[in-house]
């Protein structure tokens, strides 16, 4: 079966790479699922979660990351997620995120919720 | 002890005090290259995913007219982004990327534009203060280990200065003086025109778009639209390639810092040698002096004792 070449990258690292064989992204216009052979595509993210379902090498799972803002492009089997912060489920710090959730709430700043929320979403799904 | 051995004394432990901060720095600007090399290529994937997309969105949609991709008609404004360092004792890092400076706004201005500076790094800033010439923006306090955020803030104001008009004080183009980190030993400024993006059209490139047919690049999807993907991916692509810049600065300035100060550990050390030899002979000179001294006055008072036994 074909398989997508996944290059998950930060702005200052390289998150998570591997082999997919299908991907859940959430670009400005919804949710978006991409499989191999997909059409070259190029979309803007929003701040969500981003879950890539692993095979070959890295097992059969799912690996799960906040992706706050960024791009998703595939091409030729090969997609990459593009973004400026970028965190692996099992990377995030469930506390540090609840507090930010709680101190967005008191200043009532949507946007820094709307990042607290999709950290904890997504540690969530990995525990 | 003679007065001269005295003073070559002090200079000694003088220049040996010197010399050990010179060490010091040496070896700390040494540990911190290679933590800003390993930064810079922990960013290069992001930057060349990033710059693939650019260039793909920019062949596929090459109907989609973007304040960032097209060339101005008559460009009048430029804005020239210079990166120098906060420190000194870098050699010479920032006159360098100074002087490159230098020459990239005679040429702009022999082209007929108006030059806006835009700074970053203390020695920089007060280059142009002490000149009394004017900044538009300046940064200072991280060019030792730049930030992504740091790199989101002095790109913010740039790309609002091109996407206003050029009459309400916006401008064309968007050039960059930095130094680019070739190797431990050699460190050049560069200049590059970021903005508007040029699509290199080189002779390779026209050969190999020959070779494999124009249809080479696949069509793209564009989610939601091809303009909205250029609005978002543009500022990125600005931001990531000051970031860059920033890092590559940085390592740098470090390997610049110890080149610098490798070559005043030596200088201090040649010092050290020929004034410890000085020293050598000024204290041999005083003994000499001294013994000349003690023998002509025993032989003088020989002389004497002689001279009263007859």
């Amino acid at each position: 079966m074909a398989e997508l070449d996944v290059e998950l990258v930060a702005a200052d690292r390289s998150v998570w790479s591997g082999k997919a064989d299908m991907v859940i992204a959430r670009t400005t216009s919804g949710d978006i699922g991409i499989m191999p052979n997909h059409q070259p595509l190029l979309g803007v993210l929003q701040t969500g979660p981003v879950t890539i379902r692993t095979t070959g090498e890295s097992g059969q799972g799912t690996v799960v990351a906040a992706v706050h803002g960024g791009f998703l492009s595939y091409a030729d089997g090969k997609l990459s997620v593009l973004a400026e912060i970028a965190e692996l489920a099992d990377e995030i710090d469930v506390e540090r995120a609840e507090r930010a959730l709680e101190k967005a709430k008191a200043d009532t700043d949507s946007h820094a919720e709307r990042r607290a929320h999709v950290r904890l979403a997504a540690a969530a799904r990995k525990n | 002890m003679g007065a001269q051995v005295k003073v070559y004394k002090r200079r000694i432990k003088s220049v040996t005090a010197t010399k050990k901060i010179t060490k010091a720095m040496e070896m700390i600007a040494a540990s911190r290259i290679i933590k800003a090399q390993r930064k810079v290529d922990a960013s290069s994937p992001y930057a060349e995913e990033l710059t693939n997309a650019v260039t793909s969105v920019a062949y596929a949609a090459t109907d989609v007219k973007h304040p960032l991709t097209t060339e101005a008609p008559r460009p009048t404004r430029a804005a020239l982004l210079l990166i120098t360092s906060d420190r000194g004792l870098a050699g010479g890092y920032s006159s360098n990327a100074l002087k490159a400076s230098e020459h990239l706004t005679a040429q702009l201005v022999a082209e007929g534009k108006q030059v806006d500076h835009y700074v970053v790094g203390r020695k920089g800033v007060s280059y142009y203060t002490f000149r009394e010439r004017p900044i538009s923006d300046s940064w200072t306090g991280f060019t030792d280990s730049p930030e992504y955020s740091d790199a989101k803030a002095v790109a913010a104001p740039l790309i609002e200065a091109i996407e206003r008009d050029t009459a309400d004080g916006g401008v064309d183009e968007l050039h960059i003086v930095f130094t680019e980190f070739r190797s431990m030993m050699t460190q050049t400024p560069v200049e590059r025109r970021m903005l508007p993006l040029t699509f290199s059209r080189s002779a390779e490139d026209s050969a190999a778009v020959f070779a494999q047919g124009v249809e080479a690049r696949p069509l793209y999807e564009f989610e939601p639209g091809p303009e909205q993907v250029l609005d978002a991916l543009l500022p990125r692509y600005v931001e990531s390639r000051i970031y860059n810049a920033l890092l590559q600065s940085a390592a740098s300035e470090h390997a610049a810092r110890r080149r610098a100060m490798k070559s005043a550990t030596d200088n201090a050390q040649d010092l050290i040698k020929s004034l410890t030899r000085l020293a050598n002979a000024a204290r041999q000179a005083d003994i000499t002096q001294e013994i000349s001294e003690i023998v002509g006055g025993a032989s003088a008072l020989a002389d004497a004792t002689a001279g009263s036994d007859r």
